[in-house]
């Protein structure tokens, strides 16, 4: 939960900042380099973690899946809510 | 693209790092990735503060907008439970946190990795880069048959960013302040949902 709070500080903090482009192009880079930190740290977690590492295979059968019912079932409720609420949004033809 | 295949890099580095034990041991440390969460999170409120189009659309009287974020959380965490319900071994609470990464990989797979485990994380990333990957590639043809919602749909959190260009392409540049608003909901419906579902 505390994450929340470091997001919620990061908002206003943005929105007080919003004009500093120099600033905000050091924090783009920030985020781009503790994403990259953070990928790299749970690389090597899974990595020293024998039963992670074996079930790779499956898991990314697993991560296949679950993104198949992601992508079908947002892309179908949102073709239902355009047919009913967006009238000129269906029909791209 | 190019960032999704350091992203890659990065994960597989740190695997072969891990697997070989020359990695230090101080990486292993569990506070180590929490702090730098932390910052993470600040990081990622701060530019989407800063978005002046996220704070038009607060302004903005046509809150319908909003039904397009809202239908592809919907949407997303229907698809994904249904799966939970084949797949051996994924609970469906694991299974909402997963797809409540909304395609924001890099996020998703270290906030559900720090609570809800090494493995989930692997799969969270798989599957929400996966979900990047496949709205690039099928953007146009979802447009055709879907309606022109669909690829801001599938784009999930992207679609404020990496899948912005192919969908402003496929669907019409006057669907781009749609693509950002509703991929700016979802960026922050993410990090909420994922921590209200593995807490």
């Amino acid at each position: 939960m505390q994450v929340l709070l470091f997001l919620a500080i990061g908002i206003l903090a943005g929105y007080l900042v919003r004009s500093k482009r120099g600033l905000l192009a050091a924090a783009s880079r920030a985020t781009t380099w503790s994403l990259y930190i953070l990928i790299f740290l749970l690389g090597v977690s899974v990595g020293a973690n024998e039963a992670v590492v074996r079930a790779l295979g499956k898991l990314g059968v697993q991560a296949l899946i679950l993104c198949a019912g992601a992508v079908g079932g947002s892309v179908l409720v949102s073709c239902l809510v355009s047919r009913v609420f967006f009238r000129a949004a269906s029909n791209a033809k | 693209m190019r960032n999704s295949l350091i992203i890659l890099g990065c994960l597989l580095a740190g695997i072969l790092g891990g697997i070989s034990g020359l990695t230090p041991s101080v990486l292993l440390h569990p506070n180590a990735a929490v702090y730098v969460l932390d910052v993470l999170l600040l990081l990622v409120g701060i530019e989407v503060g800063a978005n002046p189009r996220v704070w038009e659309v607060l302004k903005d009287q046509n809150a319908r907008i909003l039904l397009v974020p809202l239908s592809a959380a919907l949407g997303t965490l229907l698809g994904v439970a249904l799966c939970a319900s084949v797949i051996p071994g994924v609970g469906i609470k694991e299974a909402l946190a997963v797809g409540s990464g909304f395609g924001y990989y890099s996020l998703a797979s270290v906030l559900i990795a720090e609570i809800g485990g090494k493995s989930l994380g692997v799969v969270a990333l798989l599957a929400n880069m996966g979900r990047e990957l496949a709205t690039l590639v099928t953007a146009p043809l979802l447009a055709r048959h879907f309606g022109r919602l669909a690829p801001i749909a599938s784009g999930g959190a992207t679609a404020m960013d990496t899948t912005l260009p192919i969908i402003t392409r496929t669907v019409g540049a006057e669907y781009a302040v749609m693509a950002v608003v509703s991929g700016a909901v979802l960026t922050l419906l993410a990090p909420v949902l994922i921590t209200a579902l593995l807490h």
